[in-house]
């Protein structure tokens, strides 16, 4: 009965979607930390895609997945040195 | 030839023996010859869930080690007759087998039976290593619950690295008026999470306790929800197509009425 009431005046959204957002955070990190390599091999494909546009220091470049809060980013730092000439 | 299947889930105590114990007692039912292994060396519990515990004399690492011949290990189940286990030891640790014998061990068990099915450890280390060496299909069991979910994505990623790619999805312990009360992940929402097929659902229940209790599987069991939910697991395994039970009727005194004098 105090259950039906609850629901009745509206109690937040029911446990389960907090338990989902925390998962889908949580694996966020898991997943990205199962695989190394996969965060190298971004890497050196964005090296790639971005020599064609720009001299760039690869080796001041960081990928890194941050979270804060309740969101996920990757974050990617990328020092320029100049840009190439339009041909 | 037979078909390997490992079953495994990465948390403890979330149903990997109760539903080995379930899909071989099932599968044997159908008439298939069967082999469980219980690969979790120093605490073994399969026997003890088919109610086979007295009759063990030899056990996996005794075949593993050349001290007797598979067929002496392994032991036959009191009422199925295509039932068979191969239990694990109890003495030694995970290091007493290795990945290599294992794959041995399955390849000859594969001439002989239908199924193999090995029930894995919980954890990542060794003995989960040699559960799956040998292994051509997973089934990944979880419960609706953050801990064992985040567990079994990771196991999923483990598998797939090794080429048990599309592991198949048993959720077991669904509480449908939780779930319909917003307080337990749904069915879908595992799914959506996980991203992998689901091989079936098993619901919380009393007769899950009552069967193992006594050596049973309630997979025999005609009348309880959960013996009839592993009875289509194992109907899918061997390719057949069944809808996934519906547990959200809640079923009052009137509509039982109404279904006991056939309207509707």
């Amino acid at each position: 009965m105090l259950e039906f009431l609850a629901r009745l005046f509206g109690r937040d959204s029911g446990s389960k979607n907090v338990a989902k957002e925390r998962l889908r955070l949580v694996l966020v990190h898991d997943r990205s930390s199962v695989s190394p390599q996969l965060l190298e091999t971004l890497k050196a494909e964005m090296i790639q895609v971005i020599s064609n546009y720009m001299d760039i220091d690869e080796q001041g470049l960081e990928v890194n997945l941050d979270s804060s809060g309740n969101s996920v980013a990757l974050v990617a730092n990328i020092p320029v040195r100049g840009m190439k000439r339009k041909s | 030839m037979g078909e390997i299947i490992v079953i495994t889930s990465g948390k403890g105590g979330v149903g990997k023996t109760t539903t080995t114990a379930n899909i071989g007692t099932g599968l044997a039912a159908m008439g298939h010859k069967v082999a469980l292994v219980d690969t979790d060396i120093g605490l073994r519990n399969l026997d003890v869930v088919l109610g086979l515990e007295n009759r063990i004399v030899y056990d996996l690492v005794d075949v593993t080690s050349g001290n007797c011949r598979l067929r002496q290990a392994l032991i036959r189940d009191k009422k199925l007759e295509g039932l068979h286990l191969l239990p694990a030891a109890q003495t030694k640790d995970k290091t007493a087998i290795n990945p290599e014998q294992m794959r041995q061990l399955c390849s000859d068990l594969k001439k002989e039976f239908d199924y193999i099915i090995i029930d894995c450890p919980a954890g990542i280390e060794q003995g989960f290593r040699n559960a799956i060496a040998g292994a051509e299909k997973a089934i990944v069991v979880t419960t609706p619950e953050v801990s064992a979910v985040r567990d079994a994505d990771r196991i999923i990623g483990l598998l797939e690295a090794v080429e048990l790619r599309e592991p198949k999805l048993i959720i077991n312990r669904i509480r449908p008026k939780m779930v319909r009360q917003g307080d337990m992940m749904s069915i879908e929402d595992i799914i959506d999470i996980l991203a992998v097929d689901l091989l079936g659902v098993i619901p919380e229940d009393e007769m899950i306790v009552i069967t193992t209790n006594r050596g049973e599987s309630v997979v025999l069991d005609q009348n309880s929800r959960s013996g009839q939910a592993y009875r289509n697991i194992v109907r899918r395994l061997t390719g057949e197509e069944v809808p996934v039970l519906n547990f959200d009727e809640n079923e009052g005194f009137f509509k039982k009425l109404k279904k006991m004098i056939g309207i509707k």
